[in-house]
């Protein structure tokens, strides 16, 4: 995928793999897109999480490791977010929450 | 993709061939139980090596399958996390506390005989005159 090592990919499977397990969990439906980008020498994929679900009314919360709603681990978001190069949230409670994350490779 | 459930001597060994979805995962964790008090066998080895993404929802599984079969008098292993995996797992904050794990089927295999054993010289009546 892209380039991407085995074990990048395996890294980005997994943060892909919390993510929509949330949304299956807490919004019940929505969608993921993922694409490629570029960046000067580097290249990446971009991964857009999309539901319209409840939103998540603690953001700073939900970021911490332990912190769930539902007796879960707690570790998905901020994992995903360890996992990722970058990790963007937008969410409205009674909206909906976005979640942008990319992962970049350098191309030699 | 329903996983094979093999049966060798006193254990029991589930070896995953290809990703899982949820529900596949789910039923190993119902058919090793069951299988577990049906052939009263000592060990379970669960074979990981196939899959190469592990997240929140397979480590819980593979962790209650550990706890429920030692409930139900059963050891536990899992063998073969991918090094990528293992990787992806600490980034993500997820353990398997309390489970054992093991390189590949043939430590599995050694592990559980090692605890057979220990078990049978916990349970032995001590004598008169035996050390420790
Ligand atoms: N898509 C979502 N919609 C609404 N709430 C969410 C969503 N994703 C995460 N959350 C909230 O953030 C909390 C933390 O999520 P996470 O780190 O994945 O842990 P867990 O899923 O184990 O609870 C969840 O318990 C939930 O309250
Ligand atoms: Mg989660």
């Amino acid at each position: 995928m892209a380039g991407f090592s085995s074990g990048e990919q395996t890294v980005i499977a997994a943060a892909i793999s919390e993510i929509a397990r949330n949304i299956l969990m807490y919004a019940k439906q929505g969608e993921v897109f993922l694409s490629l980008a570029t960046n000067g020498d580097r290249q990446g994929v971009v991964v857009v999480a999309k539901d319209q679900g409840p939103g998540i009314a603690d953001l700073e919360r939900a970021m911490q490791y332990g912190y769930s709603t539902s007796h879960g681990v707690g570790a998905g978001l901020p994992g995903a977010k360890r996992l990722m190069d970058e990790f963007e949230v937008d969410t409205v409670v009674g909206q909906g929450t976005t979640i942008t994350m990319k992962k970049w490779r350098r191309v030699i | 993709m329903e996983v094979p459930i093999l049966r060798q001597g006193q254990y029991l060994i589930a070896s995953i061939q290809s990703a899982l979805t949820d529900a596949d995962l789910s039923h190993l964790r119902e058919a090793l139980i069951a299988q577990v008090g049906r052939s009263r066998c000592r060990g379970v080895i669960v074979d990981v090596t196939a899959l190469d993404v592990m997240d929140s929802f397979a480590v819980r599984t593979l962790r209650d399958i550990a706890h429920m079969a030692r409930l139900r008098g059963a050891e536990t292993v899992i063998v073969g996390i991918q090094p990528d995996v293992a990787f992806a797992m600490v980034q993500l904050g997820l353990t398997l506390k309390g489970v054992a794990t093991v390189l590949d089927l043939e430590e599995g295999l050694a592990f559980l005989n090692r605890r057979d054993e220990e078990r049978l010289l916990e349970t032995r009546p001590k004598r008169f005159g035996d050390r420790g």
